[in-house]
């Protein structure tokens, strides 16, 4: 049976699946249910200084698609609205009953040394294992000067992180903003200040939705709304790439990824890891299943690192970085057609029109002797991008089937049609 | 001892028939809805649209729904098929649209288009919506003879085109088999007048009821007095078993019977036998049945002379019947009534002799000699129903109608021998179907539009 037991910049926890700081980790009660439920950790949700801030009625909007609810959530909820001192208690008494798991304490106080200095102390006095700086909070606090606004400006990551590292022996982990142009300036900052590790994505800006009756934003507030933070199934991709080019940056060699950002699944996990994550954060899952989600995202990781022979999380971490590469590092030479599986189509005709009206025009719609619908790709007309295969209801009935072109690699840097072309070597 | 048919009312308490004569597949609610919707892969050239009599555009009006554009949805289906509401709650979709679904090749269940309809409709009729405008006046007048779906349909086409229509009914009320035929379970709630008010709703149709061809007007007075006529006269002879003594009491016409049960008031009113027996096939066999069985008769059995796969009624129509508490006993006919002793008012039937068929080398049906009897107060003929053209008979019009195979000839325009008289529904050749009836009312609108505008 896989080890699933992680190794996060030294923060021990039994699996590699933390409740990411949010709603799910405000307080005691919630989290000791987390972890009876089978979390490995917590990202506790973010504290700052009193007198603590206040929240609004409602704070959160979702995206359904096709029925399915929760594909994307939003919300306009700050950190945490209780006393320091609670919290602080309640973290201690936590870590106290629960030394296997982890916990980490998520802070944001204002942009300067002494207010950084004095929180780090009171943390450290609760035997926390190690803190996350919340430089990504896109909403309400970035208006302050705090959360995202920090996290937009590498200089202010670089020196708050020198900050906590010159103030605590706790690791740190520095909580990136996706709200930006390029992700690996942060990265790279956080790394420059000395930080243990990386956590992202926080939330994306966004406008979940336009209240049409009451022309506002949802969710609305007595009559208006304000953008709030993007999160959930649907910002999965941003966040995977974000990770990804930060895994594959040299400058940030050695710098600890937390994977986050629409994390549900067992297999969502395996990809963040594969992807360059230590381990993965997840708070909308949780918030629409419940905790009880962890205990398929464990044995579904378990089994499926069995079945491909990892023993360790270490051993598929970061497999699928050296491919992730720039485009023009992509061979062009290689060719692929789509294949129709006959005795799979059911006919729907979805291939044909996705191709005709938006791509190649090359599968052919036509009827067999029983005027029944056939839908077959034209060879010499395919380019081989798939859309079919995306569009295509029946799983494995359009496959893309590899071409011998006859041609070895090669790549855009030396193509003739690039007027920057790299000469090749003699 | 017993001594006569046990035919009594009142076999089962108003209650209880308010409930089993409730809606047999209540209507989807909005999530629900949702959900299905979701389901359906917006097809191209989808084999559902293909398979609709009509052509509704089945995948435009499903991510209609899906998108909360419901009206649009009701606008779609309206505009290809006047009664998608009716449609929507007798059409064998198991036989058309969803049995062309691509979801069945996946995963034998195809998305619920049916209920989809129903629910894009019921919202429009719901909100007292009217989605259809008449066209200016043409100044032409067209006269449809039978107020059924076919000639209901044929009407509102015509008054959306601007033209005057006249529509004369035999029947006090207008509506044809919706109204006097299907199951009273398909349609509560007065379905089939809520349907017809919205039909009318469009303006430029004027009801004649009671107002028989052949009797009360002549199709050469029709065809003097109008610019275009429309014959959808539908069927108006039940079929007789063939069997000596049919005039026996207790043996029943299914068809006089249904459009009692669906004028009746009062259903517990209507006498019903203790042992009842269907003869038939078709979907009609069914609703007898089933409504009889509905009505307190004990025990109820169809009894058809062919198997499961020949009759007409679909087997979701054979499963739902039997899930009633009705036996369907196959590969039987009737060979003989057997009455108990006459009295005053003559016999009354007390059993019903029935011979085992087989389909010989040649597949043609034969008995085989063995016979097996079922008591019955009371036998209903659901044999199947004909076109008997005595409305139109020692006319000099009808003179120049030609018919086929019993019915009204028509080219694909629904137009009939004579280039002015059109005819479709019932008393054409085709599928016998309400949505059949509808496309042939639009079809001949169509074309009759065509020709006064020429």
């Amino acid at each position: 049976m896989a080890d699933l037991s992680n190794d996060f910049v030294g923060i021990k926890s039994p699996n590699p699946f933390w409740l990411a700081s949010a709603p799910p980790t405000d307080k005691q009660y919630n989290v000791e249910r987390a972890l009876r439920a089978g979390w490995g950790g917590v990202v506790w949700k973010t504290l700052g200084e009193d007198p603590p801030i206040v929240n609004t009625a409602s704070r959160y909007g979702a995206i359904q698609y096709n029925g399915t609810r929760v594909a994307g959530f939003n919300n306009i909820e700050l950190i945490t609205d209780r006393p320091l001192d609670v919290n602080l208690q309640e973290i201690k008494q936590v870590k106290r009953d629960w030394p296997d798991r982890a916990i980490i304490v998520s802070l944001m106080v204002p942009c300067e040394e002494d207010h950084w200095k004095a929180i780090l102390a009171r943390v450290e006095e609760t035997g926390a294992d190690g803190i996350e700086l919340n430089f990504g909070c896109p909403h309400g606090m970035s208006e302050r000067g705090m959360g995202s606004a920090v996290g937009q400006v590498p200089d202010y990551v670089e020196m708050v992180t020198r900050w906590c590292k010159q103030n605590t022996r706790m690791p740190v982990i520095v909580k990136l903003t996706p709200n930006i142009t390029n992700i690996l300036m942060p990265a790279r900052a956080a790394k420059r200040g000395g930080a243990d590790a990386v956590s992202l994505i926080n939330t994306i800006q966004s406008v979940v939705s336009v209240d049409l009756d009451r022309m506002a934003p949802e969710p609305v507030v007595d009559g208006r709304g304000t953008h709030g933070g993007y999160c959930g199934p649907a910002v999965r991709p941003i966040a995977l790439r974000m990770v990804g080019e930060i895994a594959r940056d040299p400058e940030c060699a050695g710098l600890a990824i937390s994977g986050i950002g629409g994390i549900a699944t067992w297999r969502d996990a395996a990809e963040f890891i594969s992807l360059g994550a230590g381990n993965v954060q997840v708070c909308t899952a949780a918030m629409t299943h419940g905790f009880k989600i962890v205990e398929d995202m464990a044995s579904g990781l378990a089994n499926w690192m069995d079945e491909k022979g990892h023993a360790t999380t270490g051993t598929f971490h970061r497999a699928a970085v050296p491919n992730f590469v720039n485009w023009e590092e992509l061979n062009l030479n290689y060719k692929t057609i789509a294949k129709i599986d006959q005795d799979l189509c059911i006919q729907c005709g979805k291939c044909y029109i996705a191709c005709e009206d938006t791509s190649h025009q090359s599968i052919a719609a036509l009827r067999d002797d029983q005027n029944k619908r056939r839908y077959e790709v034209i060879d010499e007309e395919c380019v081989g991008c798939n859309l079919c295969m995306h569009v295509c209801p029946v799983d494995d009935c359009i496959t893309m089937v590899e071409v011998d072109t006859g041609r070895d690699y090669a790549n855009w840097t030396t193509h003739p049609n690039n007027p920057m072309r790299k000469e090749a070597a003699e | 001892m017993t001594s006569g048919p046990d035919i009594t009312t009142g076999r089962v308490s108003a209650a209880e028939l308010a409930s089993s004569f409730d809606d047999i597949h209540p209507p989807l609610d909005r999530r629900t809805a949702l959900i299905e919707a979701s389901r359906c892969y917006f097809c191209y050239d989808a084999p559902c649209v293909e398979a609709c009599p009509t052509d509704i555009d089945i995948p435009s009006f499903i991510r209609s729904i899906a998108t909360g554009n419901v009206k649009g949805a009701a606008e779609t289906i309206l505009d290809a098929n006047i009664m998608g509401g009716m449609c929507a709650r007798v059409c064998p979709v198991e036989e058309l649209c969803e049995e062309a679904c691509v979801r069945n090749t996946q995963e034998d269940k195809p998305v619920t288009i049916g209920a989809l309809q129903r629910y894009a409709t019921d919202d429009l009729f719901d909100h007292g919506l009217q989605p259809f405008k008449r066209a200016p006046d043409t100044g032409k007048r067209v006269a449809v003879v039978g107020a059924g779906p076919a000639g209901l349909a044929c009407a509102h086409a015509l008054a959306r085109s601007g033209h005057a229509v006249v529509v004369y009914e035999a029947r006090p009320r207008a509506g044809g088999l919706n109204e006097y035929g299907i199951a009273a379970y398909k349609v509560p709630n007065d379905f089939a007048q809520r349907e017809l008010d919205f039909i009318l709703g469009v303006g430029g149709i004027e009801l004649k009821l009671g107002m028989a061809l052949g009797r009360d007007v002549s199709l050469s007075e029709l065809r003097q007095n109008y610019d275009a006529v429309f014959l959808g006269l539908g069927q108006n002879h039940a079929r007789a078993l063939g069997v000596e003594q049919e005039a026996m009491s207790g043996v029943l016409n299914a068809v006089d019977f249904i459009a009692e049960l669906r004028q009746a008031t009062d259903k517990a009113a209507l006498p019903i036998g203790r042992s009842i027996v269907v003869i038939g096939g078709g979907n009609t066999a069914i609703d007898i049945a089933t409504q009889t069985k509905l009505l307190g008769a004990e025990d109820v059995t169809i009894v058809y002379r062919r198997g499961p796969d020949h009759m007409s009624a679909t087997w979701k129509e054979q499963q739902w019947t039997q899930s009633n508490g009705v036996r369907i006993k196959y590969w039987a006919q009737p060979r003989r009534l057997i009455g108990w002793p006459a009295d005053a008012k003559g016999t009354a039937l007390k059993e019903i002799e029935f011979e085992y068929t087989q389909l010989d080398e040649d597949g043609r049906l034969t008995g085989t000699g063995d016979t097996f009897a079922l008591l019955a107060d009371q036998v209903f003929k659901a044999v199947g129903q004909a076109f008997v053209p005595t409305a139109i008979e020692g006319d000099r019009s009808s003179e120049l109608l030609e018919m086929v195979y019993g019915r009204i000839a028509v080219n694909e325009d629904r137009q009939t021998s004579l280039p002015d008289v059109f005819a479709g529904g019932d008393c054409v050749a085709g599928l016998d179907l309400t949505v059949q009836a509808v496309q042939d009312g639009k079809l001949a609108a169509r074309a009759i539009d065509r020709k006064l505008r020429a």
